[in-house]
């Protein structure tokens, strides 16, 4: 049952074949006995045993979505009404949210079940879920591996066989990243087309929140829950929905793939090269044409990032005070006291870096250094994009230069693990969608294809990593001992 | 790019981010670096690029003068740390 | 050595929506701590803001009131510093793109005029309050008023003396009002002010240092304290000092401002554009839309009600100081049919003596502009005279009646009949032969004598003309 796809589930609990109780409580046994490789910060027991309860009487009556009844998980990043919401730091390790996020509504009237609160890098700032407050996830596939991240509970959980699907958040690459090094498929939806209502704010301008499940299917299922227009958000763009398992079936004949010679430069592990050739390979066989483009700004995402996303969360962070919610340090003696005290005891290491980054970005006499040059470069990358997408439909290439590095192996060495988000951070600057889907194995550690497209083509992302897996199965693959 | 370990304190006291003595070097370290990989941008010559502040050319949407949200005091002060008839206390300011 | 002063005026005006610039918090004046203050405003994680469509309407009406460049693409920015009342950590404001740009506001100082630069306007959510009484040695915070919007209108630095200042600072209350953006309390903070002080040898043009005093909330303290300024800084300077760049604080009781903090030590507060907000974009069409709202200005007002209806600029003044009763006036000429002059005199007499007495504004008259309306038409078709006019006025303010009603119940009206009136005239000259003698042979003063028995025969309900027409008539 637990590495069932999301259909299947569905078509079983109509089928009366086992209820979503059952179903559950299965997931819940095997998270308790895989609770090493600490994926989940905060199991809802009760809770998910009540909405699977819920669930069933839903099906019954025959008033039931896909989802209703299916045991998900969510990022601790989404604010869930009731439950701890930690945003894996210590700064909210008191915190019960009083409100639900969007995306958790959405999935609430679905119908879904919620397993429990995932493991993530503190604040989502993080390539490897190593600077959580509740300590690293393990990767299942080799247990002193990182999972990848921020969203490294999210994958692991769902290569683990502990939730069906799980939803993630990615400003950086931290939906893709850990997808690829886990083994699943994961989707970075365009920016603005799922709410940032109630996920907590790390980079405003570049986060999205979205899903991260066995399959193509699986993630359109979740993406047309997720997706859609919310009044309380801003940034979040009034464009109908598209039904994303529509074109799942297209065949991706005549398609223009493109191949960025700069994601292909040195750096890329000439294994995980050829897992990408292979991959393209298999697309070619599909009908599609490939051709190479051109990125040249591409290697300026990474500065433009480190300044634009520590700047933003600069300012995002401030709210943590201590006055309100969360972390309150002991006995401050005045107000500097209680900031100072308050956020040098809540925040860890990586989260200190970047707001000092950030504050320094933003600081008098080096706005327009940094910050104006940084938006400057993002709009070069942008057009870059723009550009290679006006000569072919999407790009593709490597999600990581490497499969998943071991635990304690570059925590120590920021600058080094920031370079390794070479090919994910451009597109986050862009805006545009993209996709890791499970392309080949490496010294018994997985390896994702990226696939990259034009502004709100979701579904035709969704259609090619579906096609690629109907003569593909990388993406039904398990790690050992959680088969 | 060098930043000295008083630059460090100055960044932080903005920030009002408490910080070891212990680690104060090691974050000018990891911040001269990151400033390092910034050189790159400077040596561009981006004169005439429009900065990008939002990936799409969107507007801001307006919202109607109506009143949505009531009274959630009890809900939202049951998880703050100290709250006395209706308020939040912190240590006293002084102007 | 003769100095000159250099005054700028900073005020937020707290706009006079129902809820909040980027919530949909109620912005109600007085409501229990925290009762207003909704996950937005409390800056919870994950919240986000939406602006207000009000706010945009009432700050680009100001603009356009003040001929002002409205900003078509304007951006709001993070201020970044630390404070309890701040819940985000920083306050979402305008920098560089503010939504009203470059103005002016004309004001007259003792007959002068002056034209005042208004150097842009722009739109920002309020913080909470501090409540500084003692919470075993703690301050206790409200965030009731967090996100209530604000406008901060910037002045140029044109005004040279406390008196422009404040001229100029009543000029901006009464335009606020009128255009019904601001109600102008400023003892609910409705309204405050910051004033920037320098002083410069006179035909110097480099600016001297700058001080600014913060938060004064009436136009006498506006004055005081800036002329304690002036003062303490030409002393400082001529007893061999420097003025320092700060911020003070005006002391009422003592007459004096003292400092609150250096700038120097004030906050960077790394200005940037917000991301989770888009830029305003303000339009043709939606500025027409606005300016169609544009009701009649102050100085428009005043000079139609010279031309219009003859009045002099005291009875002008005080009948255009608030729109509304300048409306109550006007409809009051309308519906009673009387002569301006005479409706002026009523309103800015007894209308608002009983106000006043009563502590009431004209929105909460208990006499209605029908009412009024219908008793100053009685005087002008001559059924009551004036003087018993105020006396069913009295009766009007205490109870609901008409005017027709009380002068029927009473039986007060003015008898016109000629020759009830000369037969009583008669009478009284037949009476007093001695006065009738007295007044033929020159005696002016005693015609006063007879209109005094005539009225107190008729009890005082003769109408006088036709009562000293006669007399004068017959008494030849």
């Amino acid at each position: 049952m637990h590495n069932k796809s999301i259909t299947d589930l569905a078509k079983s609990l109509r089928a009366g074949e086992f209820s979503s109780v059952e179903l559950t409580q299965a997931f819940l046994d095997r998270i308790k006995r895989y609770s090493s490789l600490n994926s989940y910060i905060t199991v809802t027991e009760d809770l998910a045993l009540q909405e699977a309860k819920a669930a069933d009487e839903r099906i019954a009556k025959g008033d039931a979505t896909l989802l209703t009844g299916i045991p998900i998980a969510q990022k601790d990043i989404f604010c869930t009404q009731g439950v701890k919401t930690t945003c894996g730091s210590k700064m909210l390790d008191n915190f019960i949210a009083p409100y639900n996020a969007t995306v958790v509504e959405k999935f609430n009237q679905a119908g879904a079940v919620m397993l429990g609160k995932l493991n993530m890098d503190e604040f989502a700032m993080g390539s490897s879920n190593e600077t959580s407050y509740y300590g690293a996830v393990k990767n299942p596939w080799d247990l002193n591996a990182i999972p990848g991240g921020s969203s490294g509970g999210s994958a692991a959980a769902v290569a683990a066989g502990l939730a069906v699907c799980a939803t993630g958040t990615d400003t950086g690459g931290s939906i893709r990243q850990p997808a690829s090094h886990c083994g699943i498929t994961g989707l970075k939806p365009t920016y603005g087309r799922v709410s940032r209502y109630g996920m907590i704010a790390y980079a405003s301008s570049l986060d999205q929140g979205g899903p991260m499940a066995h399959n193509a299917e699986d993630a359109a299922i979740m993406l047309q829950i997720m997706a859609g227009f919310d009044e309380r958000d801003s940034t979040s763009v009034d464009l109908p929905v598209p039904d994303y398992r529509a074109e799942l079936n297209n065949s991706i004949e005549g398609l223009k793939i493109g191949l960025p010679k700069e994601f292909f430069g040195e750096g890329l592990n000439s294994d995980v090269a050829a897992v990408i050739e292979r991959a393209v390979n298999e697309c070619r066989k599909l009908g599609a044409h490939i051709q190479e483009v051109s990125m040249p700004n591409l290697k300026l995402a990474i500065p433009a990032y480190y300044v634009i996303a520590p700047a933003e969360c600069s300012a995002n962070l401030s709210r943590f005070d201590g006055v309100r919610y969360g972390y309150r340090c002991a006995n401050p003696v005045d107000l500097t006291d209680l900031y100072t005290r308050s956020r040098g005891e809540g925040f860890g290491k990586e989260v200190k870096r970047r707001i000092l980054m950030g504050t320094y970005a933003l600081s008098a006499g080096y706005y327009d250094a940094y910050y104006i040059k940084a938006q400057k470069v993002r709009r070069l990358i942008s057009d870059d994009f723009k550009k290679a997408l006006s000569e072919v439909d999407v790009i593709m290439g490597p999600v990581a230069p490497t499969a998943a590095f071991g635990i304690g192996e570059k925590i120590g060495n920021p600058i080094e693990m920031y370079l390794s988000d070479i090919y994910t951070i451009a597109i986050n600057l862009a805006g545009l969608p993209a996709m890791s889907v499970p392309a080949g194995i490496i010294g018994g550690k997985p390896v994702g294809l990226q696939i990259i497209g034009n502004y709100f083509a979701e579904d035709r992302l969704l259609n090619i990593a579906h096609q690629y897996q109907q003569v593909t199965d990388w993406h039904q693959q398990s790690p050992k001992g959680f088969e | 790019m060098s930043l000295t370990t008083n630059d460090v304190k100055k960044i932080a006291h903005l920030a009002r981010l408490g910080i070891d003595e212990s680690d104060i070097e090691s974050y000018a370290r990891d911040l001269s670096g990151m400033l390092d990989l910034m050189t790159q941008m400077s040596e561009l010559n981006t004169d005439d690029v429009i900065p990008m502040a939002h990936p799409m050319d969107q507007v801001q949407r307006l919202r109607p003068d109506i009143v949505t949200e009531q009274n959630n005091r009890e809900q939202f002060q049951a998880i703050a740390p100290q709250v006395e008839a209706g308020l939040y206390l912190v240590p006293k300011v002084i102007e | 050595m003769e100095w000159e002063a250099v005054i700028g005026l900073e005020i937020h005006t707290q706009l006079a929506t129902k809820s909040k610039i980027f919530s949909g918090a109620s912005t109600a004046y007085g409501a229990e701590p925290n009762t207003q203050a909704c996950a937005v405003d409390l800056g919870l994680p994950g919240v986000l803001p939406v602006l207000n469509q009000e706010a945009v309407r009432m700050a680009v009406l100001f603009g356009l009131a003040i001929e002002a460049e409205i900003a078509p693409y304007s951006v709001f920015a993070r201020k970044n510093y630390f404070y309890p009342d701040l819940p985000k950590g920083y306050q979402i404001s305008q920098f560089e793109l503010p939504i009203v740009g470059l103005g002016h506001l004309d004001i007259d100082v003792d007959g002068v005029k002056k034209c005042i630069g208004v150097t842009r306007a722009h739109l920002e959510e309020d913080a909470g309050k501090s409540l500084h009484e003692d919470f075993h040695g703690l301050t206790g915070i409200d965030l009731n008023r967090a996100g209530t919007p604000l406008l901060e209108i910037v002045s140029e630095p044109d005004m040279r003396s406390a008196k422009e200042a404040v001229a100029y600072m009543r000029k901006l209350h009464e335009l606020v009002r009128y255009l019904g953006i601001c109600d102008g309390n400023m003892q609910e903070g409705s309204f405050r002010c910051d004033a920037n002080v320098s002083v410069r040898p006179k035909g110097q043009q480099a600016f001297g240092t700058r001080a600014e005093i913060k938060n004064i909330n009436s136009f006498k303290f506006v004055e005081k304290a800036i002329n304690y300024e002036i003062e303490r800084q030409i002393d400082l300077i001529e007893s061999g000092g420097a003025v320092v760049q700060e911020t003070r604080l005006y002391d009422a009781v003592k007459d004096q401002t003292r400092s609150m903090r250096s700038k120097e030590e004030a906050n960077d507060y790394r200005y940037f554009p917000d991301p989770d907000l888009l830029p305003v974009v303000v339009d043709e069409a939606f500025k027409a839309q606005v300016k169609a709202t544009m009701p009649e200005l102050p100085d428009a007002k005043k000079q139609r009600f010279k031309e219009q209806y003859g009045l002099d600029d005291e009875s002008t003044t005080i009948l255009t100081s608030s729109r509304p009763l300048a409306d109550y006036f006007e409809i009051v000429v309308k519906e009673s049919g009387s002569e301006a002059k005479i409706c002026a005199n009523w309103v800015t007499g007894d209308l608002l003596a009983a106000l006043n007495r009563s502590g009431l504004e004209i929105g909460d008259s208990p006499v209605s502009h029908e009412r009024l309306a219908g008793l100053l038409a009685r005087i002008s078709d001559n059924t009551i005279s004036g003087k018993i006019a105020k006396q069913v006025f009295e009766e009007m303010w205490q109870g609901t009646a008409s005017a027709d009603e009380i002068i029927e119940a009473k039986g007060l009206k003015q008898i016109t009949d000629t020759g009830a009136i000369e037969a009583i005239i008669d009478k009284i000259i037949a009476n007093n032969p001695g006065q009738v003698e007295q007044y033929r042979s020159g005696k002016d003063k005693v015609f006063g004598f007879f209109v005094g028995q005539v009225m107190k025969e008729m009890q005082g309900k003769a109408n006088p003309g036709e009562v000293n027409k006669m007399l004068k008539d017959k008494l030849k």
